[in-house]
Formats: C-alpha cells, sequence, structure tokens
C-alpha cells in the first residue's frame, strides 16, 4: 500500500515539473517534438534513480558519519556530475544506438536542477506518504526518485504532444514561442491540481 | 562597453528572465510573494558577483578541459557560503526558499556568465557585469513576485491593502507562476522589447 502511495504522490500530486518547478529549462527547452521529450525523459529517468541511490548511500556513510553535512551541496554535485560522464562512457561501450538517441541530452542532464533537487529532498525532507512523517530508507528513496522521474516524463510527453499542435496554430506575435508555452504549462498544471484530492 | 553599461544591460536589454530564459525553476518557484522573490534574487546576486570574480582571477591558469568541474566547485563553495550566512543571520528567509538556495549551484545563470563573460574579462568587469544580471534577475523576480502577490493574497511586499477579502489563491501556487510569468513576458514582448 505504502509503495503505491509513494508511486501516486510522486508521479501525479507532486509532480516534479507542475508542483515543484524543478527541471523547468529542459522542460522548455526540448519540449518541441514528442520524440525528443522522450529521449531526454528516458536519460533524466536513468540519472535520477540512480544518482539518488549513490547520492544517498554517500549521504549517509560518509557524510553524516564524519559530520560533513555542509559538503552536501558540492558533493551532490560532483557525484551528479561525475555519474553522468561515466553513464555516457558506458551507454557509449554498451548500447551505441541508446547512446545515439539520447546524445546530447546527456550532458545537459548534470545541470538539470530536478537531478540535484531530488537528491537533496530525499536526504534532508521528511516524507509522509499517509503514515506518521519520517525520513526515508534507501529503498523508499529510490523507488521515490524513479517515481518522481517517471512524473517528469509524464508532464515532458503531455506537453510535447500539446506543444506539437500549437506550433500549427496562429497565436498573436508577442505571444509566440515562450509565452504561449508558459500559459499552456500553467494550464496542465491547474488540472494535475486536481490531483491533490486523492492524497 | 563602458562600466556603466555593464551595470544596466541586464535590467531590460538582456534581462535574463525575459530575454534570456535563464533560471527558470527559482524564477517561478520562489516568487509566491514579492519579499520571496527579492530575497532569491539577491541570493543570487551575491553567488553571482563573487562566483564572476573568482572565476575571472582563476580563470587563465584552469585547464581547458577541465574547466566546468572547476567552476562548478568554486559555484557550489560560494552556495555553501551563502547557505551559511543565511542559516545564521537570516533563517526564517532560508526556511521559506528552502531547496532552491542549494539548487542556485546549477542555476544556468551563473554558469552561463561564467562562460559568456567571467573567464574571459578582468575582476572588476567580471564583479560588475555578475551585479548587473543579478539585479536584472532580482527586478524580474521581484516584478513577479509582487504582481502574483497582488492577485492572490491582496497585497503588496507583505502589507494588505486594507478592506479586501481573500485573493485568488490558484495565483500564489504553482498554476499562478506559470500563468503570470506567461502574460508578464507576452507584455514585456509587446511594450518594452520593440526592436
Amino acid at each position: 500500500m505504502e509503495i503505491l502511495l509513494i508511486i501516486v504522490s510522486a508521479i501525479f500530486v507532486n509532480n516534479i515539473v507542475l508542483a515543484q518547478f524543478l527541471g523547468i529549462c529542459p522542460y522548455l527547452g526540448v519540449s518541441n517534438k514528442l520524440s525528443t521529450a522522450s529521449g531526454m525523459s528516458l536519460a533524466v529517468c536513468f540519472v535520477i534513480t540512480l544518482s539518488t541511490l549513490v547520492t544517498y548511500l554517500l549521504n549517509k556513510y560518509l557524510l553524516l558519519h564524519f559530520h560533513l553535512e555542509f559538503l552536501q551541496t558540492i558533493a551532490f554535485i560532483l557525484v551528479i556530475a561525475a555519474l553522468v560522464q561515466m553513464v555516457e562512457i558506458v551507454l557509449k561501450k554498451v548500447s551505441p544506438s541508446l547512446y545515439q538517441a539520447l546524445g546530447i541530452f546527456l550532458p545537459l542532464i548534470t545541470t538539470n536542477c530536478a537531478v540535484l533537487g531530488v537528491a537533496i529532498n530525499v536526504v534532508t525532507k521528511e516524507f509522509t506518504f499517509g503514515l506518521p512523517s519520517h525520513m526515508l530508507g534507501l529503498g523508499e528513496a529510490v523507488l521515490y526518485a524513479f517515481a518522481t522521474s517517471l512524473g517528469y516524463g509524464l508532464a515532458m510527453v503531455l506537453f510535447a504532444g500539446l506543444r506539437e499542435h500549437l506550433a500549427l496554430c496562429n497565436v498573436p506575435k508577442a505571444f509566440k514561442g515562450v509565452p504561449i508555452a508558459l500559459i499552456t504549462v500553467g494550464i496542465l498544471a491547474m488540472a494535475f491540481m486536481g490531483f491533490s484530492g486523492i492524497a | 562597453m563602458s562600466k556603466w553599461q555593464l551595470i544596466t544591460k541586464g535590467l531590460v536589454k538582456d534581462n535574463p528572465t525575459f530575454v534570456l530564459l535563464l533560471g527558470m525553476c527559482p524564477t517561478l518557484a520562489t516568487t509566491t510573494s514579492a519579499i520571496n522573490g527579492l530575497s532569491m534574487g539577491l541570493a543570487t546576486l551575491f553567488v553571482l558577483v563573487l562566483s564572476n570574480m573568482a572565476i575571472s582571477a582563476i580563470a587563465p591558469v584552469v585547464p581547458d578541459k577541465v574547466h566546468i568541474p572547476v567552476y562548478i566547485v568554486v559555484i557550489a563553495t560560494f552556495v555553501t557560503l551563502l547557505q551559511f550566512l543565511m542559516q545564521a543571520y537570516t533563517p526564517d528567509i532560508y526556511a521559506t526558499l528552502g531547496l532552491f538556495i542549494p539548487l542556485i549551484v546549477v542555476n544556468c545563470i551563473v554558469l552561463g556568465r561564467a562562460e559568456a563573460f567571467a573567464n574571459k574579462h578582468g575582476v572588476l568587469d567580471s564583479a560588475l557585469d555578475g551585479l548587473g544580471v543579478g539585479l536584472g534577475f532580482t527586478l524580474s523576480l521581484t516584478v513577479l513576485g509582487l504582481v502574483r502577490e497582488l492577485l492572490g493574497s491582496l497585497s503588496a511586499f507583505g502589507w494588505k491593502i486594507p478592506g479586501t477579502g481573500d485573493g485568488m489563491l490558484a495565483f500564489v501556487m504553482a498554476p499562478g507562476a506559470f500563468l503570470c510569468l506567461g502574460y508578464l513576458m507576452v507584455l514585456f514582448n509587446k511594450f518594452i522589447a520593440k526592436k
């Protein structure tokens, strides 16, 4: 039951883009086409889950153990940057086709604030998920990160689909490009607000 | 470019939010009120000026291959410094802005200025550039925060307009952020960015 609650809460109720405002730059940047949007979502999903696992362990067994909590920001961003680099090298070797598909999106993920945001959130915040509020355990943290990145993918693909239609519409000159995209996201966010009734 | 132009260009011509579309996450997330927007802008300004200065000073000796990781570590150091300062002197604001203070590390404005300006210019010019872009960012965050606060809770800078009821709550919540920024951008394109 708790697993289900974590998943629903992370994907719909507290959607990372539409409710928490993380990862907006790539969200607006690469959502012009459905294919690039899904490629980006896949890469983000992979990196968020993996980096949360690594930073969680790093935080628990190194930073907290030696009372170095103040190094969190620096340590996490370095881990993420190194991890992205490593994922790139491994993918290039193991699955060149996937590497080709993700292409330019992989290096861009280092500066996607969703990755650092989730990594910091799971080790500093208390979550409830219908239980008394508590710090997340390793399994919950990774599941939460995975579900959150699925939410990112969902918001991304939905928006890319809308945007493909938007490109064909004749909008006033001042609205062209980003302004109309932002207004569309606003309406999408309003729809997602409806999910907060579930929690 | 004169020193004065370095400071003023970020306000309108190269405004980081409305023209360059950088740093969208804190722009949308922290502007629930004018005060919050202003504090987030000033926090970013602090990191921007210091990291620009440090990076312009060390840029000549940093090997090209590792320059991005080095810049990120420099920026992360100043962000950690800022976290300490805010925890000590403005704990309330630190609690409100929460996650978005450590996230200044991945704010594309900071790394963007390091890449585009600070690594090619002197320390003083880079400090002024950081100040200018930071002021532009602070200005747009404050304006967006003010608009959302006015619509959402009918108050300005925490001062409630007398004799009014509740505002439209949606503008303080997530959808309002996107809608307000979208419409402000439309106004900016229509009236200010005329060619």
